[in-house]
Formats: C-alpha cells, structure tokens, sequence
C-alpha cells in the first residue's frame, strides 16, 4: 500500500508541476509499451525504423485533421457526427469535378469547401436556432447527405490529376506534405483557440453559455461558426484522402469511422464531452495514440476484430483513468 | 415617495442626489405578485442592506435592476436619467453590474480570461493574453486582492473566496458604478466575510452605490447604512441602520401572525423512546452534531440559507455520510453510508428539491410510489406492475391515504400540480413502513390546501409513533409544527429552543446574535 500511495503522489507531483496533461504520458507509454511488444514478438520495427514511425503518423493525417475540427465543436458544448459523410461527400465530388484534369481543380475545391460549409453552417443553424440537440441535429444531416451520395454515386467515381496527389504522396526534404498539412491545421487550431477572440469565447460557450451570454458574448455566432470550421477540417481530411486513393468512393468517410474516432480521439485527448476544457494538442496525442496502436497491431499480426476489442477497451480504461483521477483531486 | 424624501432629509451625506432609483416597480409571475409598487433610492458611497423572508422579492428587484427581468410597471432613473434594459448586458454597459447568488465563473479558464470574457482586448484580430493579464491585474489592483489571485491561475484553483473576490472585480471591471451583491456571503467564512467587508468599505469609498442581499443580520449591521425590508413583495420600510437593533428588523421582516392554521402540537405522553441519537458527529461541511429524535416527536430545525439545514438531512441519510461521531437507531449503533441502507434501516427521506431527488417526473405515479419498495423488496428481481403480491393494494391504498388528486395512478408524475407531487413523494415513504422521517422543506412552493394536508400528515405519523425531523426554512411552519426546535448556524447546531419560540428568538439564534448580550437586551427591547 504505502508502495503505491508514494508513486501516486510523486506521479501527481511531477504532472502538476510541469502541467503535462495525462494523455501525454499515455502516449509515451503507449510508444514504449507497443515499442517492447514489437521487439519481442516482432521485428522490432516500430524503435529500429525511423520510417515506420513516420508512416504511424501519415496514417493518422485524416482522423488528425478531422479531430481539430472536432475539439473546436466538442469544446462548445456541441458535438458533430456527420463529419464522415462529409468526408465521402468531398472525396467523390471532388474527384468527379476533376475528372483526371488539373486545370478543373480550383472549381473541384471551391465547390468541396462550399458543400463543407453548408454543411456546417446547416448544423449550427438547426442547433442554435431549432434548439436540436446537437446529436440529433448532425446525426439528421449527416444522413441526409448520405442519401444524396447514395442515390448518385455507388463506387470509385471519376479521378484526381497526378499533379494532385502531390497532396498525398510529395515530400517536403524527407517529411511528407501530409504531415506538413496536418501539423498546421493543430497549429491553426491551437491558434484560433489560445489566441482569437473566437476562442476565448467558445471556451465561454462550452463552459458555461449562459454565462457567457451575460457576459456579451453572441452564443450562436460562435457555435455556428465552430461548425462550419469542423465541416472545413471534414472537407480537408477528404481531399486528403481522394489524393490517396486517386479516385472518390462514397464509402471512404464512414469506413473509416471518421465520426466517432474522431470523437474518441477527442475525448482521449482530454477535452471535456461536456465542453469548456480541452485543446487541440491533447487531441494530437489521442491520434498518435490510435495510430501507434494500429501499426503495432499490424506488425503483431493481431485479429481484425480482436483489434476492435483492445481498442475499445483502450479507449475506456483512458478515459475511466482520467475522470478517477481528476476525482481525487477534487476530493 | 414621500419617505423617500424623509430619508435624504436625515442623511447627512454629501450627495443628495441618488445615484439610481427606482419608482413603483411592480412584477407578477404567473399565480403571485412579486413585486408591488416598490420605490427606493441608492446613493453614491453607502449600502444599502435588503432583507426580507425567502420569496419577499429581493431576487426579482435585483434582477430586473440588473435587466435580467422587465418589470410590468414602474421606472428605473440612473443618475435622474430615465433607464429601461432588454437585456443584462444593457445594465452592464450603464454601469449596473451584479454578483448573483451562484457564481457566474469558467472553471477551467484563467482569471483574465474570466473577467474579461465578452470584451477580450485584441491586436489585429489576435488576442492579447499579455494586455488581458496586465489590465486583470489592474483590476485586482482596485480591490487590493493582487497578490492574492495570479490573473494567470485556473479559477477552479481559487477556494471559495478568492472567487466570490473575482466576481466582484470581473463586475467592477465594467465600471460599475452600481454594485448589487445577492447573498455574497454565503458560501463564505468569518474571516472570509471579515476581507469582503474592508473590500466594501473601499469600493464605498470610490462613490459607489452598494445594494447588498444578505439572510445574516449580522453581517448587514455590520456593512449598511440603510436597510430596507421587503415583504410579500412590498417595501414595508427603510430604517437607517444607528437608529434601530436587529431584533426591530427581524420584527419588520416576520411581524405577522401565523396565517395557516397547523394541528394541535404532541402530548407529553405522545413522546416515546429515543429513535435516533446522534453524537459528535462530523463530516467535510457539519461539525460535531449532537441530538436526539423521540419517536412521536416532530423536530424542527431551523436555520438560514447555507447554515447546512440540507446537508443534516444529507448526512443522515447517508447521501453524505458522517465521517467520525455515532449514530444510534432505536438504541442500535448504525452507520448510514448509502441511501439503500438507509431505506433499509427505515428511515425515510423527503427531498427538498423533489424534481430533481424526489421524483421521476416522466414515470408513472405507481411506480414512483413503488420505487422504495422495489429497492427493498422485489420478488427474486423481477418488477411487477403492482409490486409484489402483498403490495398489491398498496398504491391505491397510499394514493388514499395521502389524498393525491388523479384520474388514474398510470398518468405521468410530471403533469401533476407540485402540491401533488410531493404526495406522491410522501405515499412513496410511507410505502417504504419508515419509522424514522426526515422532512426537508416539505411544502415548499406549494398552495395553502397542500400544505394543511401535508401538516395533518406529519402530525398522523408523529400519532403513530414515527419521529419526524423536519428542515423549513419558513418560520410559520418550523413554530407550527415543532415540538422541539434546532436552530443551525455556520455548520452546527447553534441551540435547541421549546416548541412555540417565537419567530425573533429562532432568528437571533440563527443570525448568530444569540452569543451577543447587546443583542439579547435588544431582543427583549423589542418584544415588549
């Protein structure tokens, strides 16, 4: 007993005084942890090969961008679930519009950024003004834009132009663009949030809307506007992954369970369901930490669906370990 | 108006003009008056005290001086300057700021951040934390509280007072010259309160008009010059505070006769055997309690808002479990740490907040009737409609007995009226054969029939043998009802009064004048 009560104070003592949130010290021993199993059951590649590392990290680059779009809405209180289909419906329009063309690829965005925005914008407005709950109210679209694809597309449609794989392919020196991409869309994020008025005030909303309220600050606005930013970061991913796949297919989005991993990695990151606490570089770690355990489990050779299982259970021992200790601390 | 005009003749400030006034403000809610006709006047550099019993309407002046609410007639003038608010911020913007009762903070933001929340200072479009933190500091600076509280800490790292401090400077930062503070000391300590008086003495000081909301008479002398006492929603009079004791206020706030009629107190021979007894016992927010329950005995305790009242009935019920101390049921040493023991012991517990801890308002009657049954006794696990076979008879039974008004026992809690409802909430304890019952503001805000039928109830259970401890923060009914009474104050038991003490005696108690022997020749001044 007295073992564990000196560790614990110590381990307190050192996260609170460097401020290191927890998830960051999960990711490390997540890497260590997977790095060890790798090393024994496997060909210890993930500590002996710089370039596996960087692939953890490109396979995370869409969840990434998606998850900064999701802490902004997440942190206001709100949540958004049609993220996926947002994704679907940006990886086929795009890549019909471009039609294997380079020239045809400014129109192909302008037109996936301006859906993205309806997008958001139609989930801001239906909370804030319909007062849907924001479950419903993104649930509701996200399906009405699964019907529209659905009825118009039913597989790999039209073609992105070599040029335009650029995107998912090129390096900058030895580091993917990718990457590159990603790391300033956390940046933008931590940006808008640490140093915008817009975030001070999401924070408001998140943590407290009515007290945000009396305080001058126009609630709605913010909301709305968090939502459209988090169909943007959608819309990115997508593009993202249409470069990759050289051609959009409806199925890309919820294949990859877009919406709720990006939820999870969110949650994982430290950002409070309930808004008002969190920020982007926790959900970075929530990513890493997805991404390192999907190499691991590919090099281990573990089931698909044994994958799910730790997974899951992964998700819910984090999350449990954090409220149990803010708990203490409260207490 | 004309005693308006009587106060600025006797007071000898400097300012005669009022910095705010308010004339013949009225509000009605749907069912009640809350405000009638009321006028009254704020001057630069003094503070002015409004009292009265819960629901005299202080809250509703306050707020809709503040802009929270539109009055339904009457003026608000700001500087002899005709004013009227849509909105909160509106007041702000003029100079009205308000602290009310449950803070107003982001926990999980910094200080600055907090204060300046809605007006962050920018620098092309990007925040600029750095000239947040130094004008916070600025602000802190005013109160004289800067080496107190970092503009850069997390407000959910400050304890109570540094908050109840940052909510004064967050509302003073907007230039206030209009401060209203509603019941800002009641989350605090006496020493805590000790450092919000010397703050109120400086922002006096700067020419601010100070109305200040306070249940603790104690504190108002302290702090006010003028001190008006609201009741029923009417001004009855604005005293000057050298000019009265506190027991003349306590009079002006309660002077009324009881106006319900409540059942005959109990017999001598009707108080049995000790059914409870508690000893010594503390916890995180009581400490060192001490009394004993008779069975048919009706025990009131008494106390204001925040003297822990509810956390008592908490504690005995386990949902906040005593922490050190003895509890005897019956003479049998127990320890209560869940409700389910508690239940399990027989002892009931009617909830203050009966939406919220009462009642599953979306749930049928029958089966909020049931659901302390079930927790004890169900058959093998399964749920029946009617309970078990032996509780068969029991809803209509109990619906009876405590005279719930339905068509049916299927209907949904929530449609029933709140008189109603909390029947349902007493049939679901009787259900439960308790023979120990805490009654925490049992009629709060519900009509004068409920509130007769549920008297004569508690009496029946006290005729039966059950010991009844029963919380009110309504004095008419804890004089009415008891055979004994407790009076809290600060977390402890501060006294135990006869039955039918009367309504200055409890409130001296519970204001905590009752160790002060000025205090105790006034109340005496003032009964005769």
């Amino acid at each position: 007993m007295t073992t564990i009560t000196a560790s614990d104070s110590w381990f307190k003592r050192t996260t609170r005084s460097i401020h290191i949130p927890p998830v960051f010290i999960f990711l490390v021993v997540t890497f260590l942890v997977s790095g060890l199993l790798d090393q024994f059951y496997s060909d210890g590649q993930i500590f002996s090969n710089p370039a596996i590392m960087m692939n953890i990290i490109v396979r995370s680059v869409a969840l990434g961008i998606v998850a900064v779009g999701q802490t902004l809405v997440i942190l206001g209180a709100s949540i958004d679930l049609s993220v996926a289909f947002t994704i679907s419906i940006t990886a086929v329009m795009s890549s019909y519009i471009m039609k294997g063309e380079t020239a045809n690829v400014p129109v192909a965005l302008l037109a996936v950024f301006a859906i993205g925005a309806i997008i958001g914008l139609t989930n801001g407005l239906v909370i804030t003004k319909l007062k849907v709950s924001p479950f419903i109210a993104t649930l509701g679209v996200s399906l009405i834009v699964k019907g529209i694809i659905n009825a118009t597309f039913s597989n790999y449609t039209g073609s992105v132009p070599k040029s335009f794989e650029y995107f998912g392919y090129g390096t900058i020196g030895s580091i993917p663009v990718s990457i590159i991409i990603m790391l300033l869309v956390f940046l933008a994020g931590w940006f808008l949030l640490a140093r915008t008025k817009f975030g001070a005030h999401l924070y408001g909303v998140g943590g407290n809307s009515e007290v945000a309220r009396l305080s001058g600050v126009r609630t709605d606005r913010v909301l709305i506007g968090a939502h459209i930013i988090c169909s943007m970061t959608a819309v990115l991913a997508g593009i993202f992954l249409v470069s990759q796949m050289r051609s959009g297919a409806p199925w890309v989005g919820p294949n990859g369970l877009y919406d709720l991993n990006s939820i999870a990695t969110v949650v994982i990151g430290g950002t409070a369901l309930s808004g008002g606490k969190g920020g982007v570089w926790g959900t970075l770690a929530g990513v890493l930490i997805f991404g390192i355990l999907d190499t691991t489990f590919n090099q281990l050779g573990v089931n698909p669906y044994l994958k799910m299982v730790l997974r899951g259970a992964i998700i819910v021992l984090a999350v449990a370990s954090y409220t149990i200790r803010s708990k203490k601390e409260a207490a | 108006m004309i005693e308006s005009d009587q106060i600025n003749t006797t007071e000898n400030t400097l300012y005669t003009e009022p910095l705010m006034e308010v004339r013949n403000i009225s509000k009605r809610f749907p069912g009640v008056v809350a405000l009638d006709d009321v006028s009254l006047q704020f001057l630069p550099g003094e503070v002015h005290a409004i009292v009265g019993e819960n629901g005299a309407g202080k809250s509703t002046l306050m707020k809709i001086v503040a802009g929270a609410y539109t009055p339904d007639a009457g003026e608000i003038f700001l500087s002899g300057k005709k004013v009227s608010f849509a909105h909160p911020v509106e007041a702000q913007e003029k100079g009205i700021s308000i602290i009310y009762q449950e803070f107003n903070l982001l926990p999980e933001r910094t200080v600055a951040h907090n204060i300046f929340l809605g007006r962050e200072s920018s620098k092309l479009g990007t925040l600029d934390v750095r000239k947040m933190n130094k004008e916070a500091v600025e602000v802190l600076k005013d109160l004289g509280v800067e080496k107190m509280i970092s503009p850069t800490s997390l407000v959910s790292s400050l304890s109570v007072a540094e908050q109840q401090l940052l909510e004064i400077a967050k509302a003073i930062s907007f230039k206030a010259k209009v401060l209203i503070m509603d019941e800002p000391t009641a989350a605090l300590t006496y020493t805590e309160v000790d450092l919000l008086v010397n703050l109120i003495e400086r922002l006096k000081q700067k020419g601010m008009a100070i109305i200040f909301i306070s249940h603790r008479l104690k504190e108002v002398f302290d702090i006010a010059e003028k001190i008006s006492v609201l009741k029923d929603g009417k001004l009855i009079k604005t005293v000057i505070k050298k000019d009265v004791t506190p027991s003349d206020v306590v009079f002006l706030m309660v002077g009324r006769t009881l106006d319900h009629y409540f059942p005959p107190l109990g017999m001598p021979e009707d108080f049995g055997d000790v059914a409870l007894s508690v000893k010594n016992a503390s916890n995180q927010i009581l400490k060192d309690i001490n009394f004993e329950l008779r069975k048919g005995e009706v025990l009131g305790v008494a106390g204001l808002q925040g003297s822990g009242r509810t956390e008592l009935a908490q504690s005995l019920f386990g949902v906040m479990p005593f922490k050190s101390g003895k509890m005897e049921l019956h003479g049998k040493a127990i320890a209560v740490k869940t409700p389910s023991r508690a239940i399990k012991n027989r002892m009931g517990f009617v909830t203050e907040d009966r939406k919220s801890e009462g009642l599953t308002p979306r749930q049928p009657i029958r089966d909020n009737i049931l659901l302390t049954v079930r927790s004890v006794r169900a058959l093998l696990g399964l749920i029946f409609k009617d309970g078990v076979r032996s509780s068969r008879k029991l809803v209509p039974m109990l619906g009876q007995q405590v005279d719930i008004r339905t068509d049916s026992y299927d209907r949904e809690t929530q449609f029933l009226s709140g008189g109603n409802q909390q029947k349902v909430v007493l049939a679901k304890w009787l259900a439960s054969s308790a023979d120990v019952f805490i009654f925490d503001e049992p009629t709060r805000g519900i009509d004068v029939e409920s509130k007769a039928g549920i008297h004569d109830m508690i009496r029946g259970l006290t005729k039966k043998g059950t010991a009844v401890l029963m919380i009110s923060s309504e004095l008419p009914e804890i004089i009415g009802m008891s055979d004994r009474v407790l009076v809290m104050a600060d977390h402890r038991i501060a006294g135990e009064l006869p039955a039918r003490s009367s309504e200055q005696e409890i409130m001296l108690v519970a204001t905590g004048h009752s160790n002060d022997k000025n205090a105790e020749q006034n109340a005496s001044a003032g009964e005769e």
